[in-house]
C-alpha cells in the first residue's frame, strides 16, 4: 500500500490551518469525481480517537453532517466548544474508545481543512472558489476510502452518522461491501426528497444574494456573504428542530422585554436564538462550501444510481445494519428510513430497524437520548462480539 | 444439557420451547411477532442461528436491538411481502396469525419466504372456550386468551380444525402438528380428531409448499 507522506510544518504544503491530522492524497492516482473531473492532488482532514487494534478490525468511520467536522470529541479549534458528538465518543460512551478506533473526517469540499472551495488550488496558488468541481457524497466516500488505504484499514468495523452522515454511511456500504462490517445510518435518507432539495435552494439562494459574495470571488474581496450565510443557517435550523420543540424551548416568550414593541428588533425569544445561530455559524463556515455540501446532498439518489432499485444498491450485502430515525424528524422521517430497511429486505440482508420516540427533531441525533444511546450499544456490542474485538 | 442451556429454557414460553427444538442449528430464521426477541436470542445463543425479527411494537423493537438482535418495526399483514422467495430456512409465526388482519395472505407469504414455516395458535376449540362461551353466554377469556372482547388484539381467532382446512384450501403441506395441552406437554392425539380440537389448548404446525 502506497503511503504518501504526511504534510506537517511545511511552508509550501496546503495543509491548512485548524485541520488536526492531514494527509495529502491522489498522488498515487487521482480521485475520479462523479462529475467526470479529476482531482489529482487533494488532501483530507481527520482526527481518531482510541488505538487501532493489532488486526486493524475495530475502526469506526464517524461519518459529519452537513456543517460538522472532524472536531466530533475535542474542543472546536475555532469555537473552543465541545465536539459535536462529544457526548457520543469517548471512554465508555457508546462508542466507546476503550474498544474502537475512531476516525473522523472533513468532508470533501469541507472547510475545515480537506480540500474544498476554501482552499487553495495547487495549480493556481489561489483559493478554488466556484472553479472546485461539484462533487457527490460519493465523492467524499471515495475520498475517504483513499484515508483507510492510506492508513492501512481494509475493513471498518463500522460507518455510522447521522443525516448526509448516514448517506455516507449508506453509500459506504454499497460501494465497498467488503470494506465495512456494519453501518448505521441515522436520520437519513437514500436520496434527498424534493423538500429537502427545496431547503437546500433557500439557502443557497439566500448566500448568493448575499453582495459580498461576489459570484464565489469573496476571498479576492477580503469579505464574506455573513448575511447570506447566516439567513441560510437559520432557515435551515428551523428545519432541525420540531414545532413541539420549539414550542417547548420558546414558544411565545419575549426576548428581554416585557411587551412587543411594534418592530423588527428580535421581541421573541425564538428570533434571538436563531439569529445567534446565524452569527456563530457564519464565524466558521464557508459559504462555497455550504453551497457545495448542499448541492451533495440533493444529488444523493441511490437507486437512480442502480437503474432505479434501491434494493440493487445493496444486492447480497454482507453488511450488518441499523437504521434509526426519530418520531418528530421531518426532514429526514421515519418514512425516508422505512424506504431503505424495505429495501434491505428485499435483499434479505441483516438489517435492525429503531424509530426513537423524541420531540427533538432532526438534531436527537446529536442530542442526549437514552433510548437511542442505548439501543445503539446494543448493536455494536451484538456487531462487535460477532467480529470478534476485545470487551474492555 | 448444560445449567445455561437450561436457564435460557427455563426463560422460554412453552410453545417457543418446542418451536426452539424444530430449528436445525445454524438455519436462517425470521421470526414474525418476535415480541422481546426471547425465542430470537435463544436461538442465535444456543443454537447458532442467523435470526432475525419483526416485532410491531416500538417499545419491543428497542429492546431487542440494544439486545443485539437484528430486529426491525413491522407487521405481519403488510411487511412480509418485501422478503425475497425463500430467503430463510425458517419463519416463525407464534401466537401471531390471530391477530393479522389477513391470516390467508400472511400464511401464504410465510411458507413463500421461508421453506418452512413454523406457525403457533390458541385453539378457539378448546374445550374452555367452548365451556365459557356456552355456561356463561359471554366472550370467552382463557389463560392465553386473557384481554376481554373490546381490547384484544385477536380479530381472527380459529380452532385446530378451522386452521387445517385452510391449510388444505391452500394447498400447504403439514410436515409437522403438535397439541399442546393445558399441561403445555403435547397430546399424543391426531390434530385431525376432534379429541384434539377439544383438549388442545394451542397448537403448532410446520408447513412448506406442496
Amino acid at each position: 500500500m502506497v503511503s504518501p507522506a504526511i504534510a506537517v510544518a511545511d511552508p509550501m504544503d496546503i495543509s491548512p490551518p485548524n485541520a488536526g491530522q492531514y494527509v495529502e492524497l491522489g498522488t498515487d492516482g487521482a480521485l475520479r469525481l462523479d462529475s467526470g473531473t479529476e482531482l489529482s492532488r487533494f488532501g483530507v482532514a481527520y482526527h481518531t480517537y482510541g488505538t487501532l487494534n493489532a488486526e486493524k478490525s475495530n475502526a469506526v468511520l464517524v461519518c459529519h453532517a452537513l456543517t460538522g467536522d472532524q472536531h466530533a470529541a475535542n474542543a472546536h479549534p475555532l469555537t473552543s466548544k465541545p465536539g459535536w458528538w462529544d457526548i457520543m465518543i469517548g471512554p465508555g460512551r457508546p462508542l466507546d474508545t476503550n474498544r474502537y478506533f475512531i476516525i473522523t473526517t472533513n468532508v470533501l469540499g469541507g472547510c475545515m481543512g480537506s480540500t474544498g472551495p476554501k482552499e487553495i488550488n495547487p495549480d493556481t496558488g489561489e483559493p478554488w472558489g466556484l472553479s472546485f468541481p461539484v462533487i457527490t457524497i460519493g465523492d467524499m466516500v471515495r475520498a475517504q476510502a483513499k484515508l483507510m488505504d492510506h492508513l492501512g484499514i481494509d475493513q471498518l468495523f463500522c460507518v455510522i452518522g447521522g443525516s448526509m452522515g448516514g448517506m455516507q454511511a449508506l453509500q459506504w456500504a454499497s460501494a465497498y461491501p467488503e470494506r465495512v462490517f456494519a453501518a448505521v445510518p441515522i436520520a437519513s435518507a437514500s436520496r434527498h426528497s424534493a423538500q429537502n432539495i427545496a431547503f437546500s435552494e433557500v439557502g443557497r439562494q439566500a448566500i448568493m444574494a448575499d453582495r459580498d459574495w461576489h459570484s464565489g470571488e469573496y476571498h479576492a474581496h477580503a469579505t464574506t456573504p455573513r448575511a447570506g450565510l447566516a439567513v441560510a443557517r437559520m432557515a435551515a435550523h428551523i428545519t432541525y428542530l420540531s414545532e413541539a420543540a420549539l414550542r417547548r424551548k420558546f414558544g411565545r416568550k419575549l426576548q428581554d422585554r416585557d411587551h412587543i414593541t411594534f418592530g423588527f428588533d428580535a421581541d421573541f425569544q425564538v428570533e434571538s436564538y436563531l439569529r445567534h445561530q446565524g452569527s456563530t455559524f457564519v464565524d466558521r463556515f464557508d459559504a462555497n462550501s455550504y453551497l457545495y455540501i448542499t448541492r451533495a446532498m440533493d444529488y444523493f439518489d441511490m437507486a437512480r444510481e442502480h437503474g432505479g432499485s434501491l434494493p440493487a444498491a445493496f444486492h447480497k450485502t454482507p453488511v450488518r445494519y441499523c437504521i434509526i430515525s426519530f418520531t418528530s424528524d421531518w426532514l429526514f422521517p421515519t418514512s425516508d428510513s422505512r424506504e431503505v430497511v424495505k429495501a434491505l429486505n428485499a435483499e434479505a440482508a441483516n438489517v435492525s430497524f429503531v424509530e426513537v420516540e423524541t420531540d427533538k427533531g432532526h438534531d436527537a441525533f446529536l442530542l442526549e437520548e437514552p433510548e437511542f444511546h442505548k439501543t445503539l450499544v446494543g448493536f455494536l456490542n451484538g456487531a462487535a462480539d460477532k467480529r470478534g474485538l476485545k470487551n474492555p | 444439557m448444560n445449567p445455561v442451556n437450561e436457564r435460557a429454557r427455563a426463560a422460554l414460553r412453552v410453545d417457543l420451547l418446542f418451536v426452539a427444538d424444530l430449528i436445525e442449528p445454524g438455519s436462517r430464521v425470521l421470526d414474525i411477532g418476535c415480541a422481546d426477541g426471547a425465542l430470537l436470542h435463544y436461538l442465535s445463543s444456543e443454537r447458532g442461528v442467523d435470526g432475525r425479527g419483526i416485532e410491531i411494537s416500538q417499545a419491543g423493537v428497542n429492546a431487542c436491538v440494544s439486545h443485539g438482535l437484528s430486529v426491525i418495526q413491522g407487521n405481519a399483514d403488510t411487511d412480509l411481502e418485501d422478503y425475497p422467495d425463500g430467503a430463510f430456512d425458517y419463519v416463525v409465526l407464534s401466537r401471531t396469525l390471530q391477530a393479522t388482519r389477513n391470516p390467508r395472505d400472511v400464511l401464504a407469504q410465510l411458507v413463500r419466504i421461508g421453506r418452512r414455516a413454523i406457525v403457533t395458535f390458541p385453539n378457539f376449540g378448546y374445550w374452555r372456550v367452548r365451556w365459557n362461551l356456552i355456561a356463561n353466554g359471554r366472550m370467552p377469556t382463557t389463560r392465553l386468551l386473557a384481554e376481554p372482547w373490546y381490547s384484544t388484539e385477536n380479530i381472527h381467532l380459529c380452532t385446530i380444525r378451522d386452521f387445517t382446512q385452510l391449510c388444505d384450501h391452500l394447498g400447504l403441506q403439514t410436515e409437522r402438528q403438535v397439541i399442546l395441552n393445558h399441561t403445555g406437554h403435547s397430546a399424543r392425539s391426531r390434530s385431525t380428531s376432534r379429541f384434539a380440537n377439544f383438549f388442545g389448548e394451542q397448537a403448532l404446525f410446520i408447513l412448506s409448499r406442496r
